[in-house]
């Protein structure tokens, strides 16, 4: 069983002299799930490498403790931790062919040469390397390099495999497809995993969980779906792809829905679920700009501030009664472009609409 | 808010100080740590400071009288003054040719390049003082050009004006090599553009050129004076009344047995040597443009006018010259009875050497062979517990090696004496103190080429074969030692090259059981047996040479697939 639990884990660096204190990561509480694979998310520098290299060892927590299978890592050597990595820059052994590679951590376990064999040979198979077998790394593509660095992670059955921006060396098609390798070969091995990236979209298509991060602390751990849909705070809201986050006021409750004011019009109603509201009520609305189209019976009215034509679609940065707000129009090919200056009516597909929780008022504080 | 939680380590839970965990970590590479640096502050640190001790401890303790008296002999200032004016006289005239061979190999057509650059190499694989030999044998007493072709009687070979000769073309390849990766490795981008702007070649050179090759010739300058001061054949063998430190104070040791004076004249070497090497490393690399490591550039820019490359070949071919004809005359030496009284062939001087001689030569066969591996494996390991693994007390190691490497072998030699002379460390008389000589000696450059190497490969390749399940040492076995290969043949060709043909330490070491072939070299000379000295010279280069050549070979056989 390999379940990982990270309790209360800080890590602070020696800070060089003249630079600014602070903590890589600050009292992170995290479990991942026997066989699932866990994602970090978040911008540069937010302690998600860090978060990392502490499960694999390479970093020791300033406090707090870390479990693999309910056995206390926190001081065990990165050797003795059984995790296999597969680094960004892939850090294959430049020396030693493919199957030299795929070999090494396997001739560490001492077993019986014929169980080696098939060890190694199976893994080859399974990724589709046998041709390359007996080449030099630096004679692969990309791709099959990636694969090389899969192979050898996986192959001495890691109880935990752990991912840095693995695919952040990889051109834009290429990325796609081994994303879903990447996942398809960890679902099939039920390996725990966590995994390490900046990019969102590559976040949601390959987790059971994305924990959003940010200054060291986690913002959101959850599904990927709540993650883009229900978002925790402003921060993830924004960081999980394009959002509106509109100031409003509660107009009315009833049973089973709520009615949001945004400046001087009654813009919207959705579905309450079992949250409870008080009209009057200050809140913040997360409004992806996809849900927001231009319809000439429209409650809210806006001034168009920029327009920026992207093919597919327009892109309007609008200003609504003093709120910035963007959408996309898809249907500019039958209505015209609107021009800088103009007045637009605009509707909302207000199902998908979120309210944020209302704890984000104090975070807000905080940030500013 | 942060110094407030830092000032509470008592919320730690169960993490270990960063320091003690490194040792937890991999207590087998701690030990290999504790080990070398240990090794490197008995065998290079301590011989040192015991000679330094000795310089002003008498029998009496703190001595200042006796300290005085040594010090107001005049030979030691004599001494002091000769090895200065040596050293500053060959940094600038071996620098001059070396600035004038690289800049004819990196910027003009000069023809036959390739011919100048081995030539211009030789003398740095050779024992220092072959040149020596040579000039006694050219313009001795006897000498083939003195007596032979001008009739000169009484020649005076002897003095300040051989050795500053000899050194100047024994210390050229330093100069030349460091001058030339300098020039390969400046863009010529930039001369392009000072053409360009319409600036004469003159002008393009001494305002452009020049202002940029200028860290490396200070550089060179004082690694050529460092080198000089050190050295002790050349001066031993052909100095004359022009004593310099390295010599006095080996007289004063082994023909004196005076050890006060030796240790005080060792030391005193220790001052411009250190002052040299610290300028050095901490003021002129510091002030470097470019990065001589970088990838050459492509040189455009050939000098092809007859009236800068005439001047400029002329100069080259005459030092290529002077070269061969010294190496020339000493194989020629070798194959002959009795040069400038008897001069028919033989094959005598061999057969000496093969038979009674024979002993020291597979000696310091012996000898270098073990030396070079260890130096070589212990330069990587060195370099690898440095950049990669900051161990607590990393400093002393650093400071360990540098101080080998600054410190004249005459120190180091008679450091070695004193120090090893009683239980527990007994070792003199022993063929281990003459490795562990080579060894410490040779090992700084071994650790810089290993350093810049390592500093280039990506530490997550190591870190992927901590996670397959390897400790520390085997990964350095097995993944940083085979990448770190080019920096492993350099460090490999420098320590035969040396262990083969030093002698300013191992002089102070060689017994009746354990003698070399550069101190055999020395004492037939002194008993003018220069045919046999010549057969012996001979045969050194021509080994260093070829496996020189075989290590090459298999290197460049071994190299990673591609
Ligand atoms: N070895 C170290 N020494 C000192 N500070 C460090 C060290 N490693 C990381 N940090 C600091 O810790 C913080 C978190 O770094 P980390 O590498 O975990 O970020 P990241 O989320 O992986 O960022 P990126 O997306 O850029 O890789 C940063 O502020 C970084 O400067
Ligand atoms: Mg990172």
């Amino acid at each position: 069983m390999s379940k990982v639990i990270f309790s209360n884990i800080s890590k602070r660096f020696p800070v060089a002299a003249g630079a600014a204190a602070g903590l890589a990561v600050d009292r992170l509480n995290l479990v991942i799930e026997e066989g699932t694979l866990v994602t970090l998310l978040g911008p540069s520098g937010c302690g998600k490498t860090t978060t990392l290299r502490m499960l694999a060892g390479f970093e020791t927590p300033s406090e707090g403790a870390i479990t693999i299978g309910g056995r206390d890592v926190t001081n065990v050597p990165v050797n003795a931790r059984n995790v296999g990595m597969v680094f960004q820059s892939y850090a294959l052994f430049p020396h030693m062919t493919v199957r030299e590679n795929v070999e090494y951590g396997v001739r560490l376990l001492n077993l019986p040469r014929q169980e080696m064999k098939d060890r190694v040979g199976s893994v080859l198979a399974t990724m589709a390397l046998e041709t390359y077998a007996d080449r030099s790394p630096s004679r692969l593509s990309g791709g099959q390099q990636q694969r090389v660095a899969l192979a050898r992670a996986v192959v001495t059955q890691p109880k935990v495999l752990l991912f840095d921006e693995p695919l952040s060396n990889l051109d834009a098609q290429l990325r796609e497809r081994m994303r879903d390798e990447l996942r398809a070969i960890q679902l099939r091995l039920g390996i725990t995993s966590l995994y390490v990236t900046h990019d969102q979209s590559e976040a949601m298509a390959i987790s059971d969980r994305v924990v959003v991060m940010r200054n060291g602390v986690i913002e959101q751990d959850d599904t990927p779906l709540n993650v883009y849909s229900r978002p925790g705070t402003g921060f993830v809201a924004e960081f999980m792809g394009k959002a509106n986050i509109l100031n409003g006021r509660i107009e009315a409750v009833d049973q089973s829905t709520v009615s949001i004011r945004i400046a001087s019009t009654v813009a919207f109603t959705l579905p309450r679920g079992s949250r409870a509201f008080r009209p009057g009520e200050e809140v913040r609305c997360v409004v992806r700009p996809e849900h927001i189209r231009v319809d000439a019976e429209g409650a809210m009215q806006a001034k168009v501030r920029r327009v920026v034509f992207q093919g597919a679609y327009v892109e309007y940065l609008t200003d609504l009664e003093g709120q910035e707000c963007v959408f996309l129009d898809s249907n500019y090919y039958r209505t015209g472009v609107a021009e800088v200056g103009q007045m637009l009516r605009l509707s909302v597909d207000s199902q998908p609409v979120w309210i944020l929780p209302n704890s984000e008022a104090a975070d807000m504080g905080k940030a500013a | 808010m942060t110094l407030v939680s830092q000032a509470t380590p008592s919320g730690r839970t169960g993490a270990s100080p960063a320091f003690l965990r490194k040792i937890v970590v991999d207590p087998w590479l701690f030990g290999i740590f504790a080990v070398v640096t240990v090794s490197v502050l008995v065998f290079a640190a301590l011989p040192i400071f015991t000679v330094l001790k000795q310089a002003v401890i008498t029998d009496r303790g703190f001595d200042l009288a006796a300290l005085a008296e040594v010090l107001s002999k005049s030979f030691v200032w004599e001494s002091l003054f000769n090895t200065l004016l040596l050293g500053a006289t060959s940094a600038v005239i071996a620098t001059l040719i070396g600035f004038v061979l690289a800049f004819a190999a990196t910027r003009t057509t000069m023809p036959g390049k390739t011919f100048v650059h081995g030539v211009a190499l030789l003398p740095i694989i050779s024992p220092p003082f072959v040149m020596a030999l040579a000039v006694v044998i050219l313009f001795g007493r006897s000498g083939l050009i003195t007596r032979e072709l001008l009739g000169i009687r009484n020649a005076n070979v002897y003095g300040f004006h051989s050795l500053v000769l000899i050194q100047s073309l024994a210390f050229t390849p330093i100069a030349y090599l460091n001058i030339r990766g300098m020039l390969q490795s400046i863009d010529s981008a930039l001369e392009d553009a000072s053409a360009s702007l319409g600036a004469s070649r003159w002008v393009t050179f001494s305002r452009v050129t020049l202002p940029l090759v200028t860290p490396a010739i200070l550089s060179s300058a004082l690694l050529v004076f460092v080198k000089s001061v050190e050295d002790f054949g050349n001066p031993m063998l052909i100095g004359g009344n022009f004593n310099t430190l390295a010599v006095e104070a080996y007289s004063q040791m082994v023909g004196y047995f005076d050890l006060h004076s030796g240790a005080l004249l060792a030391s005193l070497m220790l001052v411009p040597s250190i002052t040299a090497f610290l300028v050095h490393r901490y003021w002129v690399s510091k002030r470097s443009y470019v990065t001589v490591t970088g990838k050459p550039t492509a040189q455009t820019i050939r000098i092809s006018g007859a009236a800068v490359v005439l001047p400029i070949s002329i100069l080259c071919y005459t030092i290529v010259f002077a070269i061969l004809l010294f190496y020339l005359t000493v194989i020629y030496v070798s194959f002959t009875r009795l040069p400038g009284i008897d001069n028919t062939l033989t094959f005598d001087h061999y057969a000496t050497v093969f038979t009674a001689g024979f002993q020291t030569l597979a000696n310091s066969l012996l000898l270098a062979g073990i030396a070079t591996p260890v130096t070589a494996i212990a330069g990587m390991l060195i370099a690898y517990l440095l950049v990669r693994k900051a161990f607590p007390g990393s400093f002393l190691l650093r400071w360990g090696t540098l101080l080998s490497f600054a410190a004249p072998g005459t120190i180091l030699g008679i450091g070695y004496v004193s120090t090893f002379n009683a239980p527990p460390l007994l070792l003199t008389g022993t063929a281990f103190i003459v490795v562990a000589a080579m060894v410490v000696k040779n090992l700084q450059v071994g650790i810089e080429a290993g350093s810049n190497q390592l500093r280039q490969i990506d530490k997550s390749i190591e870190e992927a074969s901590m996670t397959l399940g390897a400790s520390n040492t085997r990964t350095f076995f097995q993944i940083t030692l085979p990448l770190l290969k080019p920096a492993l043949f350099t460090s490999l060709s420098y320590a035969l090259t040396r262990s083969l043909t030093t002698l300013s330490a191992v002089i102070f070491l060689v017994s009746a059981n354990w003698t070399l072939i550069t101190v055999t070299i020395l004492s037939q000379v002194e008993t003018l047996k220069i045919g046999v000295a010549a057969a012996y010279c001979s045969i050194l280069v021509f080994v260093v040479l070829a496996i020189l050549a075989l290590m090459q070979l298999l290197l460049s056989s071994t190299s990673p697939k591609r």
